[in-house]
């Protein structure tokens, strides 16, 4: 009986300590990189100066396409901006930007400003489109392919690596 | 009449379980979630901004008829389970969920070996 009582505190302590261990070594900041390798829902995006719609199912067409969370109110959207349009060289690549609860004529003026990047921009007026991205602040950036899954997830302006990362993934 | 009693229990108990579905609380919802972009607050609690577009998304899926458990499947499923309370039992945290009742179960066990010693 005293030896089943010593494994089992034994096992009893061991279990916590591997508990301990795990959660510590854990990454505690949360980000929604856990979409990474899910399907994307089926979403209808309205573009944002026109009547026009676009299903996302027609992004099958694309090799792959980055869709692209913007608003012209965003510092960070700015500093991103170039690598967007390096980006958009890219023939692989489609780029879908959704401009996130953001007042059409500043969107524009910031287009025209810094270069317009997109082969589609839609508008997400009340922020309801990004939710079912699994999008929580702007700017954010999501990799999809052809099959509509999702291959990466930039939380925050693209930064050099994440463009080098973008070039590999696409060729 | 007493088919009649029958009855008339039967369409109670049908009124009440109907009117428990369409009654969803949406506050307890919004206290259900989590605010990803605050400091311990709710979606309740919390005027952020990704509060309130949350909020208007809770709103549209009752709308769409979801159920409760839905909305927090859908959320879980956008946010993953940081941003539901209370998550739902899944693969990864069944030991969480089970743990504590091994933890009574064996507990239990033993003190009713030692008593049983004891006795003996």
């Amino acid at each position: 009986m005293q030896t089943t009582i010593k494994i089992l505190t034994l096992t009893f302590f061991l279990f916590i300590i591997g508990i301990f261990y795990l959660s510590l070594n854990k990454e505690k900041s949360y980000n929604t990189k856990s979409l990474v390798g899910k399907k994307l829902d089926k979403i209808i995006l309205e573009r944002f100066d026109g009547n026009d719609f676009l299903d996302v199912e027609e992004l099958k067409k694309n090799d792959f396409t980055l869709i692209n969370f913007w608003a012209s109110w965003c510092g960070p959207c700015r500093l991103e901006h170039s690598t967007l349009m390096i980006l958009n060289k890219t023939s692989k690549l489609k780029l879908v930007g959704i401009n996130f609860k953001d007042k059409q004529v500043n969107a524009k003026n910031f287009l025209k400003e810094l270069g317009n990047p997109y082969h589609f921009i839609a508008k997400d007026e009340y922020g309801k489109i990004s939710i079912n991205f699994g999008v929580y602040g702007i700017p954010e950036s999501i990799l999809i392919n052809k099959e509509l899954v999702i291959l990466n997830k930039y939380i925050g302006p693209l930064k050099d690596e994440d463009y080098s990362q973008i070039i590999k993934t696409i060729n | 009449m007493k088919i009649r009693i029958i009855f008339l229990i039967i369409i109670f108990v049908f009124n009440n379980l109907l009117a428990s579905e369409k009654s969803l609380d949406i506050n307890q919802i919004y206290k259900n979630l989590r605010c990803l972009v605050c400091q311990g607050q709710s979606i309740s609690d919390s005027n952020s901004d990704f509060a309130q577009t949350i909020k208007l998304v809770v709103k549209d899926l009752i709308k769409e008829g979801k159920s409760e458990n839905e909305i927090y499947s859908f959320m879980a499923d956008k946010y993953g389970d940081w941003i539901v309370y209370k998550p739902q039992f899944s693969k990864q945290n069944f030991i969480l969920w089970i743990f504590p009742y091994i933890v009574l179960v064996g507990g239990a066990l033993i003190i009713f070996h030692f008593i049983r010693r004891k006795k003996g």
